[in-house]
């Protein structure tokens, strides 16, 4: 199964790189744009969707300063942590 | 369109080709021929004038020819060091670009065996102000170069931007590389002994680059470059650092006959140019080359330009040993090949054969074009925009010089880089006026050294080609002397507009004999470069840019020397040959003044200019002076403001006050400061004009100007165009 | 005194840590793959890009077998320094609280600074004064320190903020101007800035010389 998995930076944690497309997203006249966040998105094909959550815990995130979302499969919607 | 048209190649190279090989090439030969055809890898225009060059010393241990060049450095050990370019790749793409022009002539200097101590970069823009596309390439370009040096681990210690508008369309990335090897364990990369296998490790084969060198490399750029897009390298350098251990420790047990690194046009240069130089044949089974995407054609395969990637011949009772190595870093390795006596070059896919071309034909019968110089019956270059009012003062055109592109601080710049990795580095970007790199960093009493500076001035060759680029060879040494150095060789790479219009063929001729002559004067040999031709846009060509990279040694580093005022109470000198002449022509302040591109650079007495430079260099390894600086662009008073600023302290001097002779630039002076008793050796070519101390520059009858104003001025220049 | 210093593919700065290491004691080179730490007293984690930064710097490093080694060999209380992507291991393994993020600047810098020692009894700053400064090169993009508050106060209240940039120093935005912390017992300490390079007044400054010194100082 295809699963996908988003990984932000935790809210209130300075995020630079997302204050930076932020800032550079008007100048090219785009406007209207806020609370604009980057991120990482890690694609896998697994056998065991089940495991999905650990494998955030222990590797793909660091949930110190990171939030993240598993889609895909019977996994439906944000398995996300706060 | 022709199918060779379409590649690059002239109807009369197609023939040429047919006559060699005695009929048609197919797809997969008319591929390899336009690529090794191509003007990056056959110098088709520039081969006849690099003969020109003078290529010996008695310190040289590898000539042109090789994948980089060395001089021996004493104590066993050589330095092999190289300049490349990367610049259509960075004009498209400049992060990748950089990083991946870096990544190559890293390549260059461990696939000699080398392990690379440091990286240098001369980079060329269009006007910041004016330009956001050059605001941009600048900061990508820097992010590459930064990303690419930083991760593999060696030292980026110095380098050059220049901004001009003539770049503005066509960019310029230099890479220099430089590396540290017992001499007796330098390698080579001839192939040699039919039954070798030919093996590749490093990085998968995708279709990076397809066509970079004949694409890129060998057109003027248009419109047309969003689509060329797919075409850039990208680079990977923890890839590379693998690689270079792996590389490093299969030569250091002995176990390859020959290397070469997968530059411009991948597996057929490298193949091609292993068995020229051997005078063997190669056969390559494409079948076996790890591949990173399915489906990919024998011709792509033979042309990709992926990065990361080495070629070596192995005796086949070694192969087992290379490949366990290989795996203990974690680098695929497959053997791919054989050497054979045919002295072909045959590419197999499994069993079938997908092409067969004599070597010499791909490499050796590359024809060798004659240029037709003619100089420029009207001037190629507009004037720039005026910046700076005629009735400044000194003090504001001081400020201004200061404060401009050309000459603002570089830090936020080299603030990107790691210059410390290594712990060799005795003198950092701005400390002095060439980098200082220690040849042991656990070193005893005496520390041996090397310098290494790259420099090169597009406006002044502009002016006069031959002067202009006499200058480069000239700036260099100068820079070494300042810190003590003394020249062991030099690499260049010769950046010009299309050759094939005679006023570019003028420039590049001019400017090859400037560098030819000035190199037999000063007795430095030329041991390899790069040339990059064909960069001009519809706007014009780039100015004539040959940039020089020069090595040198000195036997202490303790005494290395620095620019900044050091002492309060110090003597300021001003040491000038005989023959300086600074002028208006083609220096930054006539730019700033919007004048055009025109007037007589000052002759060069390059007899006299060789004592003097060897006469700085033994004040700075006695000890004697406290600071040494070349006086450049920006003239005199510049040179003293640049001093006072690294020093943190003023200084109060009595110096000619006319325009030419505070701002005007030509080569050969330099100044210097230390006790009074320290200028004795310098006999007649000293002017002692004032002292160190309080907290201001004043220059008497012209200008004075707090340390701090000049330091905020020169910080503040950069920083407002990059943000 | 015998230090071990890990190589990680893509490390940079850990043969110029094995001969800052040198200078103090004898010094080996612990192969990531190998699970010996040779015998070793100290253990550095040096500088670089271990695995290419990928994922998250020092992310894929944690895991390799030579750190498993390091994590007994802390929690029986080996002495233990991560340099930088060391540091950035050493937060990813749970041997030091935190975690480093990038830059505000985004931007990676390579910056002599000052550091203030505001903690002088930990293994590897024992040779220095409390209020000592050391001038020290600072390099990298992802050096932020940064802890929910509570974890931050309470790592002041402990001790465990072992060096902060001097006023004006810092560069990277890091929380409290943190460069370096310990762990509870002080065993551990990471810093974004090198030491190992700052051993050679030729190269800048030898005030990195006393971190090695320190670690020398406690008796085996």
């Amino acid at each position: 199964m295809r699963a996908r998995v988003l990984i932000r930076p935790k809210a209130g944690i300075l995020d630079p790189q997302g204050q930076a497309v932020e800032r550079a997203l008007p100048a090219l006249g785009f406007d209207g744009v806020r609370n604009v966040h980057v991120g990482r998105l890690v694609e896998l094909d697994v056998e065991d969707p089940g495991q999905l959550p650990a494998m955030c815990e222990q590797l793909l995130a660091n949930p110190l300063i990171e939030d993240y979302e598993i889609h895909g499969g019977e996994i439906h919607g944000a398995a996300a942590r706060s | 369109m022709s199918r060779h048209k379409e590649l690059g190649l002239t109807d009369a190279e197609h023939e040429r080709i047919v006559a060699l090989i005695q009929r048609e090439p197919n797809d997969v030969e008319l591929a390899m021929f336009s690529l090794m055809w191509s003007e990056h890898c056959g110098y088709k225009h520039s081969r006849k004038l690099l003969q020109t060059l003078p290529t010996d010393g008695p310190r040289v241990v590898l000539g042109p020819g090789e994948n980089a060049g060395a001089v021996d450095v004493g104590g066993g050990l050589s330095c092999a060091f190289k300049v490349e370019s990367h610049n259509h790749p960075s004009a498209v793409e400049p992060f990748q670009g950089a990083a991946t022009g870096v990544g190559g002539i890293l390549r260059d200097v461990f696939a000699v065996g080398a392990r690379p101590i440091a990286v240098l970069d001369s980079l060329r823009f269009g006007e910041p102000g004016e330009s956001a596309r050059s605001r941009y390439l600048l900061e990508h370009a820097v992010a590459g170069i930064g990303h690419y040096g930083n991760s593999i681990g060696v030292a980026t210690v110095g380098g050059e931007i220049y901004f001009e508008s003539a770049y503005e369309q066509n960019c310029l990335v230099n890479a220099m590389c430089l590396g540290l090897i017992e001499t007796e364990k330098l390698i080579r990369s001839a192939a040699a002994g039919a039954g070798n296998v030919v093996l590749l490790f490093g990085a998968r084969t995708g279709r990076d680059g397809i066509g970079g060198a004949s694409v890129l490399a060998s057109a003027e750029l248009g419109d047309e470059d969003a689509a060329k897009r797919p075409t850039v390298q990208i680079g990977d350098p923890f890839e590379e650092s693998k690689l270079l251990e792996c590389s490093l420790e299969l030569l250091g047990r002995g176990l390859l006959v020959a290397l070469q690194d997968l530059g411009a046009a991948g597996l057929t240069s490298s193949s091609a140019e292993m068995a020229a130089k051997g005078d063997v044949g190669i056969d390559l089974d494409i079948s076996k080359v790890p591949l990173r995407e399915a489906g990919m054609e024998p011709f792509e395969i033979m042309i990709s330009e992926s990065q990361e990637r080495m070629l070596c011949i192995v005796e086949p009772e070694r192969v087992q040993a290379v490949l366990d190595v290989c795996a203990r870093w974690d680098v695929l390795a497959t053997a791919i090949g054989v050497v054979t006596g045919s002295g072909r070059l045959r590419v197999l896919d499994g069993e079938r054969v997908a092409g067969d071309l004599p070597v010499p034909a791909l490499v050796d019968e590359c024809p060798a074009y004659d240029l037709a110089p003619a100089p420029p019956a009207r001037p190629l270059y507009p004037a720039p925009a005026r910046s700076l009012d005629d009735g400044a003062d000194p003090r504001a055109t001081l400020l201004a010089l200061l404060g401009s592109a050309n000459l603002a601080s570089r830090r936020p710049v080299f603030e990107q880089y790691d210059c410390i990795v290594g712990s060799r580095t005795a003198r950092r970007p701005d400390q002095a006026d060439a980098a200082v790199l220690m040849l042991d960093a656990n070193g005893g009493r005496r520390r041996p050294a090397l310098a290494v500076s790259i420099d090169g001035n597009g406006r002044r060759v502009a002016c006069d080609p031959y002067r202009g680029a006499v200058e480069a060879v000239l700036e260099c040494s100068a820079n070494l002397a300042c810190v003590g150095a003394d020249p062991l060789g030099l690499t260049n790479c010769l950046n010009f507009g299309n050759p094939e219009k005679p006023h570019i063929a003028w420039q590049f001729s001019r400017a090859v004999a400037g560098l030819g002559d000035a190199c037999r004067a000063l007795g430095i040999p030329v041991v390899g470069g790069n040339v990059s031709l064909y960069n001009e846009g519809g706007e014009g060509p780039i100015l004539p840019t040959p940039v020089v990279g020069m090595v040198g040694e000195l036997p202490d580093a303790v005494r290395a020397g620095r620019l900044g005022f050091a002492q309060r109470g110090d003597a300021v000198a001003l040491i000038a040959a005989r023959g300086w002449a600074p002028a208006r022509a083609g220096s930054e302040l006539a730019k700033l003044r919007g004048e055009p591109l025109e007037g007589e650079l000052p002759a060069a007495d390059l007899g006299e200019l060789r004592a003097v430079h060897a006469a700085i260099r033994q004040a700075v390894r006695s000890g004697a002076l406290h600071s040494a600086h070349d006086v450049a662009e920006g003239g005199v008073a510049v040179a003293l403001a640049e001093c006072c600023v690294a020093g943190g302290v003023g200084a109060d001097v009595t110096v000619d006050t006319s325009e030419e002779s505070l701002f005007g630039e030509g080569p050969g002076a330099f100044v210097v400061s230390g006790p009074r008793d320290a200028f004795a050796a310098f006999g007649s070519a000293v002017t002692v004009i004032g002292a160190v101390g309080g907290r201001e520059l004043r220059i008497a009858g012209a200008l004075t100007v707090a340390v701090d104003e000049l330091a905020a001025a020169h910080a503040d220049g950069l920083v407002q165009l990059l943000g | 005194m015998k230090f071990g210093v890990i190589q990680f593919p893509g490390s940079c700065d850990e043969r110029d840590a094995l001969a800052a290491a040198s200078r103090v004691g004898e010094a080996v080179l612990l192969w990531h793959r190998d699970h010996d730490l040779q015998g070793a007293d100290a253990v550095i984690v040096p500088g670089g890009f271990s695995y290419g930064d990928y994922l998250r710097a020092g992310a894929l490093a944690r895991f390799s077998p030579i750190m498993t080694e390091v994590e007994r060999f802390a929690r029986h209380g080996g002495l233990v320094l991560g340099i930088c992507n060391g540091f950035q291991v050493l937060c990813e393994a749970g041997l030091l609280p935190g975690a480093l993020l990038p830059n505000v600047s985004l931007r990676f810098v390579c910056r002599q600074v000052l550091l203030d020692v505001v903690n002088a009894d930990t293994s590897w700053t024992r040779a220095c004064e409390p209020g000592d400064q050391l001038s020290i090169p600072a390099k990298h993009q992802t050096g932020r320190y940064w802890a929910p508050d509570p974890v931050l106060d309470e790592l002041e209240a402990n001790g465990q903020v072992v060096l902060r940039y001097a006023t004006g120093n810092g560069f990277n935005g890091a929380a409290r101007d943190i460069a370096g912390v310990s762990n509870h017992a002080g065993n551990v300490v990471g810093l974004m800035p090198h030491p190992e390079h700052a051993v050679d007044p030729l190269t800048g400054s030898a005030d990195g010389l006393r971190l090695f010194e320190s670690a020398a100082l406690v008796a085996v």
